[in-house]
């Protein structure tokens, strides 16, 4: 049983809903239409070329291929983690820092789930192996970037404390440990929230799909609950990773406090 | 001898300064505002980077781990911070002298319980004193200790300060604005002129 196809039209008559919203948006003055119009087309495009590549890369399935397409993935969850980031490292330390935690923490899960867990004959089978990369990437970029955020914030906002205890006698380590605690929480708060809420209040998105797809209930379930584990993992160690990378740069081998490595961006997202 | 002693300090296009602060005497710093005072006291304090050395007795600033180096040379800063809700969160042993300190500046020890929140500027300046005294630093740098104190109170302070520095035989560098509190504690002054240099204007020549 597989799923019942969708014409270009019905996709229209969803579009439609966007066009009344955006009207309707300008008319509130909410200035929302431009966004909406841009994000919209961006997913529709997107979305249709991720298509082929996909329907390309499961016909041939080589290991280079998957590489390949995950190594792109990468650096645009690397990319986007900095755009979100209002006070950013200078230069190409913060996209590495990003970047880098993004690859210890989802690729080493990823790798896990493929290879240990869910055992397929190969490992890297493509189908498998590039959703749930897809699917890690999008969470630990949100969880990374959502805790970078709001550790360079914050060590904005109470540089003086900091240096205070600096000048106590405290490491740059400890100084911020409160900092550094309170930020990693925030990067974990939504998928914490979404375990709890699993199933209660929404039905998670890729078992919609599976369900949608045919498969039983039961097995849908079972991929479910492994996705949200492997996610929670793979945030929480790119977090830790990011928040302790993040605190060796802003610090230096004297344990002062270096916020001129920190570049505001004058537009962030 | 347990002297400070800077030599050839560069910092932010400032210096290079040579300068001998003596150990049990207090060695009052003049300014006008801009002059470098502050950033003076935080290259000392290994707070900002800098070149040139600073050396307390043996201890080579450069040679120890930047942290016990700011305990070995205490920094009293213009504006104290808090960071915990209650007073006595941020001292680590309650001792016999974290009392006797407490008292001198004219505190009962039950100011431990009380919220952070609530204290006054001057109240969180003199506590500032005694939380940076509980380190039994080996070197005082105080960017004016007594600013937002009342007459009393800037007495009680200037005491105890004095005692320490002399009890403990340990240099004390006190940035100050007010000529006559220099004249009163100070046994050496020096002025920060506006171009960066320093030069000294009472006590007897020493240094280099």
């Amino acid at each position: 049983m597989g799923v019942k196809p969708l014409s270009p039209l019905d996709l229209s008559i969803a579009a439609c809903l966007l066009i009344v919203l955006g009207l309707l948006s300008r008319r509130l003055k909410l200035g929302l239409e431009k966004q909406l119009a841009v994000s919209a087309l961006r997913t529709t495009v997107q979305l249709l070329l991720i298509g082929q590549v996909l329907r390309v890369l499961f016909a041939h399935g080589s290991l280079i291929f998957v590489v390949a397409i995950s190594m792109v993935m990468l650096a645009v969850a690397g990319r986007e983690v900095m755009a979100r980031q209002h006070r950013r490292l200078r230069g190409s330390q913060g996209w590495l820092l990003g970047t880098g935690s993004m690859f210890i923490s989802s690729f080493s899960v990823a790798f896990i789930a493929l290879a240990v867990i869910i055992a397929n004959d190969p490992w890297y089978t493509p189908q498998y192996a590039i959703p749930l990369l897809g699917m890690l990437l999008g969470n630990t970029m949100n969880g990374i970037s959502l805790s970078m955020d709001r550790m360079t914030e914050t060590l904005w906002q109470q540089r003086q404390l900091v240096e205070q205890r600096l000048l106590l006698g405290e490491t740059g380590n400890e100084a911020t440990a409160e900092i550094r605690r309170q930020a990693m929480r925030s990067g974990m708060i939504p998928i914490i929230n979404s375990m709890a809420a699993a199933g209660l209040v929404s039905l998670p998105g890729m078992m919609t799909g599976q369900i949608l797809g045919g498969s039983s209930p039961m097995d849908a379930v079972k991929y479910q609950i492994l996705i949200m584990f492997l996610i929670a993992a793979g945030t929480g160690f790119g977090v830790m990773s990011a928040m302790w990378l993040l605190t060796r740069r802003l610090f230096d081998d004297r344990d002062r406090l270096q916020l001129d490595q920190l570049h505001t961006s004058t537009s962030s997202r | 001898m347990n002297d400070l002693q800077l030599s050839n300090l560069i910092f932010q296009g400032r210096g290079p300064y040579n300068l001998r602060l003596v150990s049990g005497r207090i060695t009052g710093l003049q300014g006008a505002s801009g002059a470098g005072k502050t950033l003076l006291l935080r290259a000392i304090a290994d707070l900002d980077p800098h070149q040139g050395e600073v050396q307390l007795g043996d201890m080579i600033c450069a040679q120890v781990p930047a942290a016990s180096w700011r305990k070995t040379v205490g920094l009293l800063p213009a504006e104290s911070f808090w960071w915990f809700d209650m007073v006595g969160e941020h001292f680590q042993s309650p001792g016999q002298d974290l009392t006797g300190q407490l008292q001198q500046l004219g505190f009962e020890p039950d100011v431990l319980h009380w919220e952070v929140s609530r204290l006054s500027t001057g109240e969180k300046q003199r506590l500032a004193i005694v939380r940076l005294l509980q380190n039994h630093p080996r070197a005082l740098l105080l960017d004016e200790p007594t600013a937002s104190l009342d007459a009393a109170n800037i007495e009680r302070t200037e005491t105890m300060l004095v005692a320490y520095c002399r009890q403990q035989q340990v240099p004390l560098l006190w940035v100050s604005h007010d000529p006559l509190q220099l004249e009163r504690v100070a046994d050496v002054e020096y002025y920060l002129e506006n171009d960066g240099t320093l030069k000294q204007v009472r006590g007897e020549q020493h240094g280099r």
